[in-house]
Formats: C-alpha cells, sequence, structure tokens
C-alpha cells in the first residue's frame, strides 16, 4: 500500500466514523424529525447543510475542470453564476414563505395550494430528478475509491450505500442534516488546503482568488501558444445567447430543486430560513470562488508540464489517472511526443477527463499525501452528502405525499415511519445499482434537471406565493406545459437522441428557462379563465406573507383546511 | 396587524426585492455577460473586468444582496412589531 493510499483510507475511516457517531446520536422517533429534523435547526448550521446538500460530486470533482479543460475559461462562468444567483432568488421569493407554509415536502405545498393531482405531478418531477442525480452521486463515490484505494468500484459503491443506509436510514433528515454540517466541514476543509498551496506555491499570494489574477497573463499567452482560445475571451465556446439562457436556466433551476427548498423547511423559523440563504451562499461561495482559481491553476501547470513530452515520461500523476482510463494519449502524428497544439479533447492527442482536475490538483502541484487522501475524503463527503439529501426527498415524497396524504391518511407515525425507512433503503439500493450500472444518459439529465426544475417548479412556487389569484387548473396546465416543451426540445437536440440544432442554435441545457417562460404564460392565462382559488386559500396566501405567529396557518398545518377554519379566518 | 398595516408591509417587502433583483440582473447578465467586452478593456486584479464579474464579482455581489435582505427584513419586521415567529414545524 502506497503512503498515499494509506493516508486517503486513514482520512476516508476517520471521516466515515464521524458521519456515523452523529448520526447515532441524532436518531430520531417522529415523522416531523424524519422529514424536516423538527424544524428546529439553527441558521448557520442550517447554512452548513444546504451547501452540503446542494455542492455534490459535480461541484466538489467536476466544477474546476469543466471551467478549465471543456470551455475556454470563461465559458464556465455559466456555472458560477449560475448555481449561486438561484440563491439570490431563493432567499427572496421563496424560502421564507415557504417555511411560514410550514409543511414536509415539496409536493406538499404544490398539492395543499393546488390540487392534488397537481401533487402527483410533483412527487413524480421530484422522484424523477433525485434519482437522476444520486445516481451521479454514486457513481463519483465509486470512481474516489477506485483512484484512490484500488478497491474495485462496484465494491466501492457498495461501501457508499452502506454508510448513506446506516446514518440517513436511522437518522431521517435530523441525522442527515448534522451529517452534512460534518460533511460541509471535510470538504470545504479539504477544497481549500490545496488550493491555497498551490497559489502560495504558483504566484506567492495563499489567497486563490487573489492569486488567480497573477497567472492569467502567462495563461492567455500559452493558450495562444497552442493554438487555443484566450481563456478570459468573451463568447468562444457559446453565444450570447446561450450563455444568458443557460445561466437563468441555472439560476432558477437550483430555486426549483426539492432536495434545497425542503432544507427550508429545517429552518427554526422564518427568519431563520431568510438567514439560512444567507449561510448557505457563504458557505458555497467559499468554494465557488476558489473552483475557478483552481481550474486556471490547473490548466497552467498542464500546458507547462505536457506539452512536448515524450510519451512514457509522462510525470507521475500523469500515469496513474492515465491507468485508471481518465487521461488518454493518442499520438496521431506518430512522433513519440504529446503534443496540445489544436486543443485538449477528444479528437486530439491529449483527452483529459474533468473530473480529475480537483482530484488530481494536489498531485500535479506536488503536494504530500496526507493532502491528497484529505481531498479523496473530501469527494466523498460531497457525494455522499449530496445523496443523502435526494434519498431523503425520495422517501419522503413516496411516504408522505403518496403513501400518507393519499393511501393510507390513518396511518400511525411509527407506520408512517416505517413506510419512510423502507422506501429509503430501496431508493439507495435503487440508487447503487444506477451508480455502478450508469445509464449512459446520466451526465447530459444531471445538467437537464435544472432546466427541467426550471420549467416545472419555479413558476407555481413563485406564482403560488406572490399571485393569490393562481388556480389549480392553471397551475397543472402549466407545469404540464413547461415539463412537456422542455422535455421535447431537450430529446430533439441532445446528441444521442435527435441531435438537431433546435430553434436559434438554443442549446439542450439553456431551453430551461424557456420552458419557464411557457409555464408562467400557460398558468396565468389558464388561471384568468378558471374560477378563482376559494376565498379561504386566498387568506391563506396572504397570511404566509407575513412572518409573524398566526392562527391560520397553525390550523393549516395541523390538517387540510375545512369550514371550521373559516372561524379564525373572521377573527 | 390589520388590512392597510399588511398592504404597507408587503408593498414595501416587494420594493426592496425589486430594487436587489434588479441589482442581481445587472451583475450578472449585465456585467457578466453582456456588457462583457467592453467591460474587459478594462483589467481589475490582473484579469480583465468582465471576466472576473464573471468568475468572481457576480458571486461576491449575490453574497451581498441576500445580506442586505436579510437585514432590511428584519428591521422591517422590528417595524411592524413582528417579534414572534413560528418556532416549530406543526405535525401533519
Amino acid at each position: 500500500m502506497s503512503s498515499v493510499q494509506a493516508w486517503t483510507l486513514v482520512f476516508v475511516a476517520l471521516s466515515f466514523g464521524l458521519y456515523i457517531y452523529i448520526a447515532y446520536a441524532s436518531r430520531v422517533s417522529t415523522t416531523s424529525g424524519f422529514y424536516v429534523a423538527g424544524g428546529g435547526i439553527p441558521a448557520p448550521a442550517n447554512g452548513a447543510a444546504i451547501a452540503a446538500d446542494w455542492m455534490s460530486a459535480a461541484s466538489f470533482i467536476s466544477m474546476a475542470g469543466i471551467i478549465a479543460l471543456s470551455t475556454n475559461g470563461y465559458g464556465g462562468s455559466v456555472y458560477l453564476m449560475g448555481w449561486t444567483g438561484g440563491y439570490v432568488l431563493l432567499a427572496m421569493l421563496l424560502a421564507p414563505y415557504l417555511r411560514k407554509f410550514g409543511k414536509f415536502t415539496v409536493p406538499d405545498f404544490v398539492g395543499d395550494r393546488y390540487s392534488e393531482s397537481a401533487r402527483l405531478i410533483a412527487v413524480v418531477c421530484a422522484i424523477v430528478v433525485s434519482f437522476v442525480y444520486v445516481a451521479g452521486q454514486m457513481s463519483g463515490v465509486g470512481v474516489v475509491f477506485q483512484r484512490f484505494l484500488g478497491v474495485n468500484e462496484t465494491l466501492g459503491v457498495i461501501i457508499g450505500m452502506a454508510i448513506v443506509f446506516l446514518y440517513a436510514v436511522f437518522g431521517g433528515m435530523k441525522g442527515i442534516t448534522w451529517t452534512q454540517v460534518a460533511q460541509y466541514s471535510v470538504l470545504i476543509v479539504a477544497y481549500l488546503i490545496p488550493a491555497v498551496a498551490i497559489s502560495q506555491h504558483l504566484t506567492g499570494i495563499p489567497v486563490p482568488q487573489i492569486g488567480f489574477g497573477q497567472i492569467m497573463g502567462d495563461l492567455n499567452a500559452l493558450q495562444a501558444e497552442f493554438g487555443l482560445d484566450p481563456y478570459t475571451g468573451a463568447f468562444a465556446n457559446m453565444n450570447m445567447l446561450n450563455m444568458l439562457l443557460m445561466t437563468a436556466t441555472l439560476m432558477f433551476g437550483t430555486a426549483g430543486l426539492p432536495h434545497v427548498i425542503v432544507r427550508f423547511y429545517t429552518a427554526r423559523s422564518v427568519r431563520a430560513a431568510r438567514f439560512s440563504a444567507l449561510w448557505a451562499l457563504f458557505f458555497i461561495s467559499l468554494l465557488y470562488t476558489t473552483a475557478p482559481a483552481i481550474g486556471a491553476f490547473s490548466k497552467f501547470n498542464i500546458l507547462q508540464q505536457i506539452p512536448g513530452t515524450a510519451i512514457g515520461s509522462e510525470p507521475g500523476w500523469f500515469k496513474s489517472w492515465q491507468e485508471v482510463g481518465l487521461i488518454t494519449v493518442d499520438d496521431l502524428n506518430g512522433n513519440g511526443v504529446i503534443d496540445v497544439a489544436g486543443g485538449i479533447g477528444k479528437g486530439f492527442e491529449l483527452a483529459i477527463n474533468n473530473d480529475i482536475v480537483v482530484l488530481a490538483t494536489p498531485e500535479i502541484a506536488g503536494l504530500p499525501a496526507p493532502i491528497i487522501g484529505l481531498v479523496a475524503a473530501g469527494g466523498l463527503a460531497a457525494a455522499l452528502s449530496t445523496a443523502s439529501g435526494l434519498l431523503l426527498v425520495i422517501s419522503s415524497s413516496v411516504a408522505n405525499d403518496v403513501y400518507y396524504k393519499r393511501i393510507n391518511p390513518q396511518a400511525t407515525e411509527a407506520r408512517q415511519l416505517m413506510v419512510g425507512r423502507i422506501t429509503m433503503g430501496f431508493a439507495i439500493l435503487v440508487a447503487g445499482y444506477l451508480g455502478i450500472n450508469p445509464p449512459g444518459f446520466v451526465a447530459q439529465v444531471v445538467a437537464l434537471a435544472f432546466g427541467l426544475g426550471a420549467a416545472s417548479f419555479f413558476p407555481i412556487l413563485f406564482l403560488g406565493i406572490f399571485w393569490k389569484k393562481t388556480t389549480a387548473m392553471g397551475a397543472a396546465a402549466g407545469m404540464a406545459a413547461g415539463l412537456a416543451t422542455t422535455l421535447s426540445y431537450q430529446i430533439w437536440t441532445l446528441p444521442i437522441y435527435g441531435g438537431s440544432d433546435g430553434i436559434l442554435g438554443i442549446s439542450a441545457t439553456s431551453f430551461g428557462f424557456v420552458g419557464m417562460l411557457i409555464n408562467f404564460i400557460v398558468t396565468i392565462s389558464v388561471s384568468q379563465v378558471t374560477p378563482a382559488p376559494s376565498e379561504r386559500m386566498q387568506q391563506l396566501v396572504e397570511e404566509v406573507r407575513y412572518p409573524g405567529r398566526s392562527e391560520l396557518v397553525v390550523a393549516h398545518a395541523d390538517g387540510p383546511l375545512d369550514d371550521g377554519d373559516l372561524e379564525l379566518d373572521n377573527r | 396587524m390589520d388590512a392597510t398595516r399588511r398592504q404597507e408591509y408587503w408593498r414595501r417587502n416587494l420594493r426592496l426585492m425589486s430594487v436587489l433583483l434588479v441589482v442581481w440582473a445587472l451583475v450578472s447578465f449585465g456585467a457578466g455577460i453582456v456588457f462583457v467586452e467592453p467591460l474587459n478593456t478594462v483589467s481589475f486584479m490582473g484579469v480583465p473586468l468582465g471576466f472576473w464579474f464573471a468568475q468572481q464579482g457576480s458571486i461576491l455581489t449575490f453574497l451581498a444582496l441576500i445580506a442586505i435582505y436579510v437585514w432590511r427584513m428584519d428591521k422591517l419586521d422590528a417595524e411592524f412589531g413582528i417579534t414572534e415567529y413560528e418556532e416549530e414545524v406543526h405535525g401533519s
């Protein structure tokens, strides 16, 4: 066992032990504890949990690589702006009001505000989006285990499943929340240490956000030398229209993703929900302002070290990633030297998988073995924290919205909990299967999930709060229209299906915003011609807009509205 | 709160939100994308300004916007005498 493997094992074992201990200490016995941690999480902890929930294996492992390798640098800004800008929308437009509404799941809000059929559509959307996402997390776990511990990928996924099972099934949302706080700590430390060390090493400035300006001139020069677009140049990979639409899609999609929204139900109060959004973006921005710096540093190191290297004499880190097939070299011109001229990517002599940039960064920069082990533990923390949040959405949607609300409203608390736990266990099995045998479309569908989130959930959540006259029929028609147009456009333009150029060259990942506008238009139009929601519902929506205590919301939270509540309205 | 006070509270909440969302759109879609090329002619901390906004500046601005929002909403709540908040999720 190499020293890297030994250190990785130490950090992985320590962090897994911590997660299980926390879950044991915060095990639950009530549905409100299981679904929303009893709604009593303080804002800073809730913010850290949102950050860990939100920052998946894609943010931790892939994002810096996507920015540096699959775009010219500037093009990757859509992810940076899109995935953080959504929090502004969440904080101001959704979080406080949904918290005041005080339910367990997103379909809960949709079902109570609109209708039971809208609830079922919402359940299906939530489950599909969550499963697609969770498959990506599980295969991320497999990659980390395989590369750093030499464990077979399948066994890696099974270990990951067992850990999630232990802390999610028994601890429910409460266990998940506190585990995620620990996972956030592990992942951010693991991300920042190598970034600071590399920044110090390359620029003499230990703050990567400042250091990255120091190498930008040289990086642009290197890019030019190898015939690549300038790193900072605008609109090299994507035109302005697609940049705008994709950024907007990721922003509104973020605000529509069920596993993020549910986190605002766990906040202690309306005020804590607002503060949770602030803490969440603070914790997220630590990673999101560092990622572009890591991307630029790695690209700089790669362009300096690799081009012109004779095949067989590459640096050690290069060989170890080549062995697991994440770097491939194809000596097209047969001169025995790796030429980068013409670019990095498929069809060129050198192809580097986006996913290795963060994991390989410490090795590329020659950092010591313990740091490499720590980064591996950080990658696992990012993947497992997001996986557990998603699994909870799946299990609460099934146990609360389908089983309790639709099938057996007489179910006791204990029975609901049991159904929740069984669903969770079953979902973990499916997630593990998808992680071991990832369907080919998973990578694409993850990016598309945001389009679907934006096109289906965001408009009806927003209008449900801000426009009292939104009707159930309007919301159902809007959701159906947004979802159907977005899904068909995506299928039509995706390379693996239709591969068409689409309308105005709008890409599959950018269309969600258009679908959202369609949803808005349909919802508003249909609401105009259908009978307005009941007086009581309009009063409830009004009530949700003010953060203080109110009997109506309390009464509503205790059960479905019935005529008895009218008296409260007239108080 | 009576109906007029409520309307006043909601109106001020919407006004605060609109101002902040205009800034949100201006830094991201504006400085980061639409006006990126003219801004790139200016250098800031070693990188072209438009590029800086797209990769760092917009995120820092978003953070500031939420901070201003929670701070102003706290003041608004205090002004309207809202001191009690729902503490728990009620079982359903």
